[in-house]
């Protein structure tokens, strides 16, 4: 397991200098880029949205429940969904979906691809094929997971007003008054560190698990989950190192 | 001209290929046949640096592949063209884009240029008007066809094709040989075909060598295939009694 795994981190480390190279042709580059943008931002912004705002309300709610009978005033509430979402929640919620719909998908392209020999085609054509099929979508997740990130973070606080002020736990004025209660804009840097990192560490992984993998279906399914599993673990290993560095 | 010195392959304690020593000549169609597991494909893949050798040299012309850095193994590649089994067209393009792929990636030709070179290409495999359908669109014949003309849109000068009429009834498999075999003599490259075909060995094997248990046991063209003594060639491709037969009936005319 351990031999395992230092081999894969061995070949990890070779590889990355290989898709930091330099492209061959900046429009197909770009041309590719724009691709993966359109896939990674606007492919996910449907369960993104739909999972924020669910989420968001749902922590409107528990808090809600969990505070009754303390003498914390009530547009608290507003304040810890707020904070909450904005360092926890939707960085780390989001990339972890994110991993599964995004990340499976890109391993199961690169594999299917290096299994239909389209990876050799091009090596043969003299494409640098590290490059060319990850650092599109490197440079796709280092710009839209954040973007995705933020929107999240909006829709989970709508979520969290459209939960909560309807059905009268609060009025409008208290959800809003907590909401813009001791807001730090540390949060926002902290939320925009993590969803870069956790971007990075679910496209670098979903990548190079599609890049090796072997022969067969069976393989290209483990490779997907494997993009998947790792991915997870990585994000939330690095949540707790960013939490510990940035706090 | 590809000439390859002592070429060996290991993969763990199995040794593949045993110090292969071949020529692959200019403007031939020159066929590499074995059996199954023979290590055809690993000496193809050797040829166009997809795999190294354990030993030994692969030379293109006068220049040494196997010694080559990156930024001049590209430079050789640009001159090399592969057919592949499956073709391996991009699924996601079209087969304009497909064809027009290496030179988007290479070419600092124009729209217009590019878009004249693959209507030409297409109409050499025979595929006129055909630039907006997809690879799934596409029988599995006129997928090899659009791989061909993949492989010679930037006019390569070695052309390798693995196993071309896999998958193919016969008569399909003839045309394609015979398209194979004008675009090498037309443009003069150094063709490799790596094949199970025994049609193509008799319609169009100019230097075939045969590969068994890693070593190049026999090498020749169509005409001697017919008269050789070599056991493990005529084992191999006279493998039944029809065609022993039919083998005998020929040479004694």
């Amino acid at each position: 397991m351990l031999k395992r795994s230092l081999f894969h981190f061995g070949r990890f480390i070779q590889w990355v200098p290989q898709i930091l190279s330099r492209p061959e042709n900046f429009r197909m580059y770009w041309r590719e880029t724009m691709r993966q943008m359109e896939q990674i931002g606007l492919g996910s912004f449907l369960i993104v949205f739909l999972i924020s705002i669910f989420i968001g309300a749902v922590t409107a709610v528990q808090f809600a429940y969990q505070l009754t009978g303390f003498t914390i005033p009530r547009y608290y509430v507003g304040y810890i969904v707020r904070d909450m979402t904005l360092i926890e929640m939707a960085p780390t919620i989001t990339c972890l979906v994110l991993a599964g719909k995004v990340g499976s998908n890109i391993a199961a392209e690169i594999g299917g691809m290096q299994q239909k020999e389209h990876v050799a085609a091009m090596e043969i054509m003299g494409v640098n094929t590290s490059s060319f099929l990850v650092l599109p979508r490197l440079i796709a997740c280092i710009v839209m997971v954040p973007i995705l990130v933020c929107i999240a973070s909006i829709v989970s606080m709508i979520g969290a007003y459209l939960g909560s002020v309807p059905t009268g736990m609060f009025t409008s004025d208290e959800f809003i008054r907590g909401l813009r209660a001791f807001f730090d804009s540390y949060h926002v840097v902290m939320m925009l560190v993590k969803a870069l990192v956790f971007g990075i560490v679910l496209c670098l992984v979903s990548c190079y698990q599609g890049y090796y993998v072997k022969n067969g279906s069976v393989e290209l399914g483990k490779s997907s989950t494997q993009a998947v599993v790792i991915s997870n673990i990585l994000i939330l290993l690095s949540d707790y190192l960013i939490a510990v560095l940035l706090t | 001209m590809i000439r390859i010195e002592n070429i060996k392959k290991s993969f763990g304690e199995k040794e593949v290929l045993k110090g292969l020593n071949l020529e692959f000549h200019k403007g031939k169609n020159n066929l590499i046949i074995g059996r199954s597991g023979a290590g055809k494909t690993v000496l193809l893949k050797i040829l166009v640096g997809l795999l190294q050798p354990t030993s030994g040299t692969v030379w293109y012309d006068d220049v040494d592949f196997t010694k080559l850095g990156k930024r001049d193994l590209r430079e050789v590649r640009m001159k090399v063209g592969m057919l592949f089994q499956g073709s391996a067209l991009f699924d996601s393009m079209n087969v304009a884009e497909n064809i027009r792929f290496p030179m988007d990636m290479f070419s600092t030709k124009t729209k217009k240029e590019k878009d004249m070179r693959v209507d030409l290409c297409l109409e050499r495999v025979e595929l006129e008007g055909a630039n907006d359908k997809y690879p799934g669109e596409l029988s599995g014949g006129m997928q090899k066809r659009v791989g061909i003309a993949r492989s010679i849109v930037l006019e390569p000068k070695y052309l390798f094709c693995d196993e071309p009429n896999s998958g193919l009834d016969p008569k399909t498999s003839l045309v394609r040989d015979q398209l194979i075999s004008s675009i090498t003599i037309e443009n003069n490259i150094t063709t490799v075909i790596n094949t199970h075909d025994m049609n193509s060995v008799m319609e169009i094997g100019d230097n075939i060598a045969l590969l068994s248990d890693g070593h190049a046991v026999w090498q020749g063209n169509k005409a001697e295939v017919l008269t050789t003594e070599n056991q493990t060639l005529q084992d191999f491709i006279f493998a039944s009694p029809f065609l022993l037969k039919l083998r005998d009936s020929f040479v004694k005319d």
